[in-house]
């Protein structure tokens, strides 16, 4: 499956990945929801430092949809919120 | 799954076209549809076969027969030449109940006959309509095809969209960091114009070195004035004697005066 972490590119990762993913993925959530931003920044290093292990990066020029989005590894707690919400990144 | 990774990814989803299903190709049901079709069809062709070979059996049966029939009609005309009528009515019953069965199969072959002509009429119909249907179901895959293609370059551009996405979170973050640099230059020169940080440089001045300078500035204007107001009285050393004066100088300072001007000195 193709993963996009944003601002660096996408990434192809085999699924059987996913599960390790999920538990950090999880994790992330609850932080986001509780506003833990020293665990959140800790959990979305861990997280995309494991999905660029694990994952083969894609050509800049390929252009695939995404089949799972991470944020940028400087996003704070509050951005990812916000891309979180009803209208997402892209406007319309 | 439920974090952070999948509900991004459902955003941008949402937010991409959604006119492909991706659940069932409908180029793949047609094929399908159309398969089934040829089946039936195929069906209706051994059953038009089955019925014409019926028929061609029956008239097997009825060519045996009436050959039988006929040959009993002349054993009968035989053993009538030869006076045996015995034999003669014999061979004519016989001929009867022949002939009833002729009649039968007949009646049969008249009716697959007609089933056979329903049923071939039937497959033509069919054939018709499965070509039809061949045609249609092509142009509807290369519709299909064409229009999965204008749904992938939607795709292509949602893909492109979360890299603007990504774009308009940089220079978001680059004017960020701009601004909170420029207020952080804004608030340097402020605390070095004030004296409270100290500049390495030696370029910057504090208030107090900024406020003598500008008493020293006046006091040498005044003493400007007062040299140039002798000069006019009566020539350089009596405006020196003159400034001297003014200003109670004492003596190792005259010295220096002369040795340095003081337009050097501004």
């Amino acid at each position: 499956m193709i993963i996009r972490i944003m601002g660096e590119g996408q990434v192809s990762l085999a699924e059987s990945h996913l599960t390790a993913l999920n538990k950090l993925d999880d994790e992330l959530l609850a932080e986001l929801q509780s506003g833990d931003e020293p665990a959140f920044r800790r959990t979305l290093t861990a997280l995309l430092d494991a999905v660029r292990h694990l994952g083969t990066p894609l050509p800049d020029d390929a252009l695939e949809p995404s089949e799972l989005i991470l944020p940028a590894p400087d996003a704070t707690l509050d951005e990812v919120r916000a891309m979180l919400n009803d209208d997402g990144l892209i406007p319309g | 799954m439920s974090g952070v990774m999948k509900r991004m990814g459902m955003i941008f989803r949402a937010k991409a076209n959604k006119a492909l299903d991706r659940a069932e190709d409908p180029r793949e049901t047609l094929d399908y549809s159309y398969q089934k079709q040829l089946e039936l069809l195929q069906k209706v062709r051994r059953g038009v076969a089955d019925v014409a070979t019926s028929r061609k059996r029956l008239e097997l049966q009825l060519n045996q027969l009436q050959s039988q029939s006929s040959k009993l009609e002349d054993q009968g005309r035989k053993a009538l030449a030869l006076g045996r009528e015995d034999l003669a009515r014999e061979a004519l019953s016989r001929r009867a109940a022949l002939q009833q069965q002729v009649t039968d199969l007949e009646t049969q072959h008249s009716t697959l006959q007609g089933e056979e002509e329903k049923l071939t009429l039937a497959a033509q119909r069919l054939q018709a309509k499965v070509d039809a249907f061949r045609t249609k179901k092509e142009t509807i895959k290369a519709t299909y095809t064409a229009a999965q293609a204008q749904t992938r370059i939607g795709e292509a551009f949602s893909g492109i969209s979360e890299e603007m996405g990504d774009v308009g979170l940089a220079i978001q973050r680059a004017e960020d960091k701009t601004a909170q640099l420029q207020a952080r230059a804004g608030a340097l020169d402020e605390l070095l114009a004030s004296g409270a940080l100290d500049d390495p440089t030696g370029l910057a001045k504090d208030d107090i070195q900024s406020e003598l300078d500008r008493l020293s500035g006046g006091t040498d204007v005044e003493l400007e004035l007062q040299r140039m107001k002798a000069e006019l009285a009566g020539g350089p050393s009596a405006s020196q004697q003159a400034i001297e004066g003014g200003t109670g100088q004492p003596q190792p300072q005259q010295q220096q005066s002369q040795d340095t001007p003081r337009f050097d000195k501004q």
